[in-house]
């Protein structure tokens, strides 16, 4: 076998502690990949959440910081403004984004902080044991949907890159998936230009990567990253949402 | 320096954070303290700080916890029931050993309460008060004077100790006016913060947590937030009496509690009853030794705080029965007068004395 790729040096030499077929450790590869070509990585600082990325600070060799659950965008807008010069991510999940940090999210979006949110959407609860996610599809089985998901009892799947697109301050979101290596390719130029996003100084900027959960979702690897293309990209379609950088040469048609 | 100024408290709050080098404040309107984040909206420009008017009281103390990341001298300020929202921050700050001030300008309470004065925060802001085994320092200003002394302390404590400090004012301080002069030297270059985030230049990455999943390291974590909490307890201590020399009654209260009193024993003992106060400026740590010592020496205590009893329990746990401790109260947001309170030190020194009379021998 030969390798295509060294490991980047920003992703420390531990092996991962996520499940097999888990999206986390390609999302961790590309943001870290992209920290390491970009050359920021001595002035970037991560924001993991609480949830199966809270231990991402054991992996991205970069300053992190943990925020409380669902507090991510505070807490980077604050590390933001006192150290302007940084380059501020915060890694969410789908609970900890678009539950119980939607306040915090939409009003980081709306000031336009000079923040990017990567946003993992795996559309359930993954540490706490395949609990039902605000992006939890309609009939989807979870612990607390055992019956699938109803709408007219816990409501529909929240698009959160539609959702932020409205803001003025959010300048540039893009959805992807890493369940392909096209797909992947597609997340690490989202990454890149998230974060220059934020670097050039224009505003908010989010990629939510449609991330594949085989343990929660009850399914072999393979079957995870066949419904992500049949079903979950139905509910959540892929690509750039909302790009008012000025440059969009490199989107997607 | 060296200039009166008359300013209402929340604004002096305000001015003595930035002479001590604060230049991040994160708020959200709220009254009794509506003043403070109006003061940074005009004060922080100025300095080239930041202002954020937050979405919520969450947002303003997470704000504050990232700008501690980086080593800044951050702030917040809140009431009551804000306050309550701070709580989740505050334990996480604390857990991550991080440096900021939160403000509480108390108001009536629970729930929504009023916006008059109060004191019925003591037990949220001295055990903690958030989840886990933690404190944070807590400073209990008595005059607008020194609420601007005791904010830029808090700066100082803060970063000594790495931890979240308090300060526990109440509506009556935070709005009233009164000549300040601001003493202390204008902060211009911060202490050196040598675990604060800025990027791994020149040095290895770093992060900084508060989940420490091993139950062996949680607990030796949990140990020496202890020894720090141990290392204040010993060190930073404050105090003050009026009049306790020759006292027989010593009134024991804080803030705006302490200045009704003092009033009220001024008139006692122009009436020949030889009372004294006794004033905890850190309610946390609370002056145990040092109220015991007085204790020693008294009749009686008079416990007066304008809730239904919390700072009580530390008199009792510190005087240890060497003196009966007596209690008035007036919660809710009623400012009781000096003289109900010179009625009620009247009442417990004259049944001290009765019941010294009465001992046999």
């Amino acid at each position: 076998m030969r390798k295509l790729e060294p490991r980047p040096a920003t992703l420390k030499d531990a092996a991962f502690h996520y499940c097999a077929g888990c999206g986390h450790s390609i999302a961790h590869r590309v943001i870290a990949e992209v920290i390491h070509e970009m050359g920021i990585a001595d002035r970037t600082i991560g924001v993991p959440p609480a949830g199966c990325a809270v231990l991402a600070y054991n992996y991205f060799d970069v300053d992190m910081t943990e925020a409380p659950h669902g507090r991510g965008a505070a807490v980077a807008t604050g590390i933001k403004r006192a150290f302007p010069e940084g380059v501020v991510f915060t890694y969410q999940g789908d609970g900890d984004l678009a539950a119980i940090g939607t306040a915090e999210i939409i009003h980081a979006a709306n000031r336009g902080e000079r923040i990017t949110a990567i946003f993992i959407n795996n559309a359930v609860y993954g540490m706490t044991g395949g609990q039902m996610a605000p992006t939890t599809l309609l009939n989807m089985r979870t612990t607390t949907s055992p019956a699938g998901r109803d709408a007219r009892r816990e409501g529909y799947p929240i698009r959160v890159c539609e959702l932020l697109a409205h803001f003025d301050g959010a300048c540039y979101i893009e959805r992807t998936a890493v369940n392909s290596p096209r797909n992947i390719r597609r997340t690490k130029k989202a990454v890149r230009k998230a974060f220059q996003t934020q670097i050039d100084d224009l505003g908010f900027s989010l990629v939510e990567i449609l991330s594949p959960c085989p343990t929660n979702w009850k399914m072999k690897p393979m079957d995870a990253w066949k419904w992500i293309d049949e079903v979950m990209s139905v509910q959540y379609p892929i690509g750039v949402i909302k790009d008012t950088t000025g440059d969009t040469s490199d989107n997607a048609g | 320096m060296g200039k009166k100024q008359l300013l209402r408290g929340n604004e002096a709050v305000g001015e003595a954070a930035v002479r001590a080098g604060c230049r991040f404040y994160f708020g959200y309107p709220i009254t009794p303290q509506n003043e403070l984040p109006e003061y940074m909206a005009r004060r922080m420009p100025e300095v080239g700080g930041t202002f954020i008017q937050s979405e919520s009281e969450l947002s303003a103390i997470n704000m504050v916890l990232g700008a501690s990341v980086t080593g800044a001298r951050a702030m917040t300020s809140s009431s009551s029931p804000g306050i309550s929202l701070k709580q989740e921050g505050i334990s996480f700050m604390a857990a991550m050993e991080l440096p900021g001030v939160v403000v509480n300008i108390i108001r009536g309470g629970p729930g929504l309460g009023n916006i008059a004065p109060a004191q019925s925060d003591y037990f949220q802001a001295t055990r903690g008060g958030g989840h886990g085994d933690y404190r944070t320092i807590v400073l209990a200003p008595a005059s607008v004077q020194e609420l601007a002394d005791l904010t830029h302390d808090a700066f100082d404590l803060a970063d000594r100790y790495r931890t979240p400090v308090v300060i526990l004012a109440d509506g009556m301080i935070g709005q009233m006016m009164e000549p300040v002069e601001f003493r202390k030297p204008v902060v211009d270059a911060l202490p050196e913060k040598s675990w604060a985030l800025r990027g791994a230049r020149n040095r290895r990455s770093r992060f900084i947590r508060s989940l420490i999943l091993d139950v062996d390291l949680e607990e030796e974590h949990n140990w020496k937030l202890y020894r720090k909490y141990q290392r204040i307890q010993n060190n930073e201590v404050r105090w003050d009496e009026f009049m306790t020399d020759d006292a027989a009654t010593a009134v024991v209260a804080y803030g705006t509690a302490a200045r009704i009193a003092k009033g009220a024993i001024i008139r006692a003992r122009e009436k020949g009853i030889p009372a004294g106060l006794f004033r905890p400026v850190t309610l946390w740590p609370f002056p145990m030794k040092q109220l015991k010592r007085l204790a020693e020496r008294l009749k009686t205590i008079l416990v007066f705080e304008m809730s239904t009893g919390q700072m009580l329990e530390d008199v009792k746990l510190a005087v240890e029965g060497a003196a009966p401790v007596e209690f008035h109260g007036r919660p809710g947001g009623v400012i009781p007068t000096p003289a109900e309170v010179l009625r009620v030190i009247s009442r417990v020194h004259g049944r001290a004395a009765k019941a010294k009379q009465d001992k046999p021998g």
